[in-house]
């Protein structure tokens, strides 16, 4: 099974009673698979898509407050969106175990950015997990559940892209655990984070630091495996464990310190230290392990991305590690000088390509319109042909940026945002914008879906009218329509009506994701 | 045995479907299996493969070093070439031999079939034109997985089984056209 589905089953099997996400590539088939699950339904597990990660998080505490045991799941990116409440379960801790499973996606197959959440354990004093293969990542979903509940603290479990999107024959209980029954456990006082009480639990959590750092150093997971060869010592973790492995079928003739519990055991660190000359550092991701082991020190003898030995960016692979440890690679063919770049690219008949060409005939008519994209499929529209849109940083970004570039002056502002990015944090954006009136035009391009993904249920689907109207704009600019390129004459006239309008409107174009559509069809036919 | 494998294609070509069947006659003998998908953003007509390795012994690695590939699987003649400096200098392509022309920039095919000439282990078939010439339009992915059944070392009859089991659900008419279209594949290999 894929890796996502190895922990989705590992978190069932676990005694989970809910898993809150919203969808995001490496991590979004974790929740699907629950929410396929004959187990889960039988168990009434919750599993619906959550607006956003910082609702998803904060109702999962709710769920431990409660003594039940909650799963929440993310790509990277979206522990920004929770930073809030993750960083401050650290503080409240937790009741029923909390998992807070993020995938981290190294050369940006599908992001943003290259973001290590370790990093984010660390700063929220929060155990971190780092499974290296789909058994482990299995494994270690009970052994978290338990360790949170023990330790009363959420724990943080990273995984990167070829773990989650990778299959191998997992191993599974026969049974699973019973799920917690609700209690009244929790203690009021850890969780009204009031600074009198907050103060209190920053000691204890910061006290707990010790116990967990030594409950790293005796953990199954962080393996020290001693070698003959002591010219050389690894510390190698998460994915990167695997590449080492793979240069040494027979073993590695050096010592390796396996980690995949945080903090880093630094006493395993030593003892690797004291007994090898040098020491090579493979971890996928940014270089979180070396950082710390390097300290301030220029030693000369601590290898890894920050020395160059291994690449700074991107993920890593066979040949990288191969080539950090001097091992030739096999003879292979050149690369074929013919072979062209296919970028992805808008589905044939997509709804967003009508917007895109209706607006780009409108921008036409104007000197420097400025369009604010968001993330999306419609990202896309940066690409040939429509090279329609000038922005892209964070999801609901267009529409707040859209306002900053009209405060500044700029005329066309445009904003365009997806159905399910508008409502995980378009929305607050645009009562910033509808409250000052600000001179913005916002199309809120509507597919039903959440379609980058796969095609998730929509947070706001059938609610968008309402949601803008309840936000306090005008019924006069608030328009929609459907886009199909029959309607071009009226959407183009609509978008150049409400630029020309001095104030904030907001455009919805409205029509099924082709990916669903095609869906829907084939399950009607077989329904027939 | 250990048997490296790049299926690719373009996105929405099915190559996973492929994946799936090696990857239950695979399981069914035991051996150990990973396999690196690529989910999001690319499979939105962009290029996209997945790595699959069996083996009898642990795999270390879920992604296949360069020139270490044994067979690549390829939808699409261009694609096939993309993964080129992975294929072991014995390793073997099973393309299909219709591009898939969604960019402005596609080669001449005449240019992709010389590279592909040179060489030494390449099986090109037009597996969309066999399928509907025989009856079976929607098992053109299968028609290539029988032309690479010799390359990938796994006994036929495995794959027929496996087809069987992972079409099963869908019933008897569609576990026929797949298994017919093995046949195609294995005869014109």
């Amino acid at each position: 099974m894929l890796g996502d589905e190895a922990i989705a089953l590992g978190a069932l099997h676990a005694g989970l009673s809910g898993v809150y996400a919203y969808p995001g590539t490496p991590s979004t088939e974790i929740t699907e698979f629950i929410q396929g699950s004959p187990l889960a339904k039988e168990r009434k597990v919750r599993s619906r898509w959550c607006t956003n990660e910082k609702t998803a998080m904060e109702a999962a505490l709710g769920m431990s407050y409660m003594g039940k045991r909650a799963l929440v799941c993310m790509k990277h990116v979206g522990l920004n969106v929770c930073a809030d409440p993750f960083v401050n379960s650290g503080m409240t801790g937790v009741n029923g175990g909390v998992i807070v499973l993020v995938a981290d996606d190294p050369s940006m197959h599908s992001s943003q950015d290259e973001q290590d959440s370790r990093f984010y354990g660390k700063f929220a004093m929060i155990p971190t997990f780092e499974p290296s293969n789909q058994q482990e990542a299995y494994n270690m979903m009970e052994a978290a559940f338990e360790y949170s509940e023990q330790q009363n603290l959420p724990v943080l479990m990273r995984v990167t892209t070829r773990m989650a999107h990778s299959r191998a024959v997992v191993e599974v209980k026969s049974e699973a655990r019973q799920q917690n029954e609700l209690n009244y456990k929790a203690i009021a006082a850890n969780w009204v984070l009031l600074p009198a009480n907050a103060r209190k639990r920053n000691d204890a959590v910061t006290a707990q630091q010790k116990q967990l750092e030594e409950d790293a150093v005796n953990s199954i997971y962080n393996i020290y495996c001693d070698g003959q060869d002591k010219s050389m010592g690894i510390i190698a973790s998460g994915i990167g464990y695997n590449y080492v492995n793979e240069c040494f079928p027979k073993g590695s003739p050096y010592p390796v310190l396996k980690i995949s519990q945080y903090p880093l055991p630094k006493k395993l660190v030593r003892r690797l230290l004291d007994e090898c000359k040098k020491v090579l550092i493979v971890e996928e991701g940014q270089p979180f392990i070396e950082d710390i082991v390097r300290g301030v020190s220029e030693s000369q003898n601590i290898m890894g991305k920050l020395d160059g030995t291994l690449p700074r960016t991107g993920e890593l692979n066979p040949d990288i590690v191969k080539k950090a440890f001097g091992i030739e690679s096999d003879q292979c063919f050149d690369s074929c000088a013919d072979v062209t770049p296919r970028p992805p690219a808008l589905c044939m008949g997509c709804g967003h390509r009508d917007v895109y060409t209706a607006l780009n005939e409108v921008l036409r008519e104007y000197d420097n319109p400025r369009v604010f994209g968001d993330i999306g499929c419609y990202t896309l529209g940066f690409l040939p042909p429509f090279r329609a849109i000038h922005s892209c940083v964070d999801m609901g970004a267009s529409i707040t940026m859209a306002k900053g570039a009209a405060d500044a002056g700029q005329w066309p502002a445009v904003a365009i945002i997806g159905d399910s990015t508008f409502t995980h944090s378009g929305m607050t954006g645009l009562l910033d914008a509808i409250n000052e009136n600000a001179n913005i035009t916002v199309i809120i391009s509507d597919n039903l879906t959440t379609g980058m993904t796969g095609g998730q249920d929509s947070a706001g689907t059938n609610k968008f009218e309402a949601i803008c109207r309840g936000l306090g704009l005008s019924d006069e600019h608030l328009k929609v329509v459907v886009p199909i390129p029959k309607n071009m004459p009226e959407i183009t006239q609509i978008i150049r009506d409400e630029i020309n309008y001095k104030g904030t409107s907001v455009i919805i174009p409205r029509r099924e994701c082709m990916q669903t559509l095609q869906r829907h069809l084939k399950q009607k036919k077989e329904a027939k | 045995m250990k048997t490296d494998i790049i299926l690719c294609g373009v996105g929405g070509q099915g190559i996973l479907s492929i994946a799936t069947i090696i990857g239950e006659a695979a399981m069914n003998e035991n051996l150990y299996i990973k396999q690196a998908e690529v989910h999001g953003m690319s499979q939105r007509g962009g290029d996209v493969q997945s790595n699959l390795r069996i083996s009898s012994d642990p795999i270390a690695s879920d992604l296949i070093a360069r020139g270490g590939a044994d067979v690549i699987i390829s939808m699409e003649p261009m694609e096939a070439l993309r993964y080129l400096p992975f294929l072991s200098k014995e390793g073997w392509i099973i393309t299909s031999s219709t591009p898939f022309k969604n960019i402005p920039n596609y080669p001449d095919m005449d240019v992709i079939n010389a590279d592909l000439a040179k060489l030494p282990h390449v099986i090109t078939l037009n597996i969309e034109q066999m399928a509907k010439d025989n009856g079976v339009p929607r098992s053109a992915n299968v028609i290539l997985l029988g032309a690479a059944q010799k390359a990938l070392g796994i006994e036929y009859e495995k794959l027929e089984d496996a087809i069987r089991r992972v079409f099963g659900r869908k019933g008897e008419a569609i576990v026929e056209a797949n298994i017919k279209a093995l046949a195609i594949g294995k005869a014109n290999s």
